[in-house]
């Protein structure tokens, strides 16, 4: 982008859930972004605080579940003085059309970025057709 | 100062509550030298020291600096998301651009000791309070 635009604060969004949760902790849903290619579609979330451990993404139903928990314990002893933001864990779903093969889901997760591929069944890319 | 509860979850919610609550403090009075809001930054106090925290996922190590000075702390980068070439993009919702930042705390730091760590998209500021700014207890006569 040739113009320097300020970068804008997101608030986060907290998630609604159509079921209430048995844990008396805040969710917020990550900010993510989803692109696609001709084999794969791309969904990567934004989880800081989160490590590989405390990732938990599963398929169930055609519904993409992605869960990520933070670590409160570093933040025993801390007085607050002045924030910002919020802290919570994370958790956003996704429902998947049938042109994803869901058994073939790839995860990978570095400071705090979740990446995960949905590749495409085979009929699902595109084709060319030759002319004769 | 926040007691160890015997309950993990009701510490979690008062923490959240508590974040909740500062969010319109005036600790920093308008001491907030900022170019632009970006990265939202969390400030807390752990006995005499202060410890910064700030949420900044995907950064390369090499595209942040980080300055210290008497009382202000200076944080700029850049905050890069790449794609490959030849997508279709169906959503878009994560921030990318440069940022600076400069907070000016009101208690003076010891710039040597000032450690930074950067770890699962979370650079935490440990910024200890210079010896000169503590209170030195006076014993009278």
């Amino acid at each position: 982008m040739a113009s320097k635009q300020t970068l804008q604060v997101q608030q986060k969004r907290e998630l609604e859930k159509k079921q209430e949760t048995t844990i008396p902790a805040r969710v917020f849903m990550p900010n993510a972004d989803i692109y696609e290619d001709e084999d794969a579609l791309t969904v990567v979330l934004e989880m800081p605080g989160v490590d590989k451990g405390n990732v938990e993404v599963s398929v169930e139903d055609g519904v993409l579940n992605v869960g990520g928990r933070l670590d409160f314990s570093k933040y025993q002893g801390l007085q607050p003085l002045y924030t910002e933001y919020n802290i919570g864990h994370y958790s956003r779903s996704f429902s998947l059309s049938n042109k994803i093969a869901q058994n073939k889901i790839a995860a990978e997760m570095k400071d705090g970025v979740l990446l995960l591929k949905l590749p495409k069944i085979e009929e699902a890319k595109p084709r060319t057709i030759q002319i004769k | 100062m926040i007691t160890a509860f015997a309950d993990p979850f009701e510490a979690l919610l008062n923490l959240q509550r508590e974040l909740d609550a500062r969010l319109a403090s005036d600790w920093l009075q308008d001491l907030t030298t900022s170019r632009g809001p970006f990265p939202p930054i969390n400030v807390f106090q752990q006995g005499d020291d202060i410890l910064a925290i700030i949420e900044l996922p995907g950064i390369d190590s090499n595209d942040l600096q980080i300055q210290a000075k008497e009382n202000t702390i200076r944080i700029s980068g850049k905050k890069s998301v790449v794609y490959p070439n030849r997508v279709s993009v169906h959503r878009r919702e994560r921030v990318f651009g440069e940022f600076d930042r400069t907070l000016t705390l009101p208690v003076n730091l010891d710039p040597d000791r000032v450690k930074a760590e950067y770890r699962d998209g979370i650079l935490a500021l440990f910024l200890p309070r210079a010896e000169s700014d503590k209170p030195r207890t006076i014993k009278i006569n």
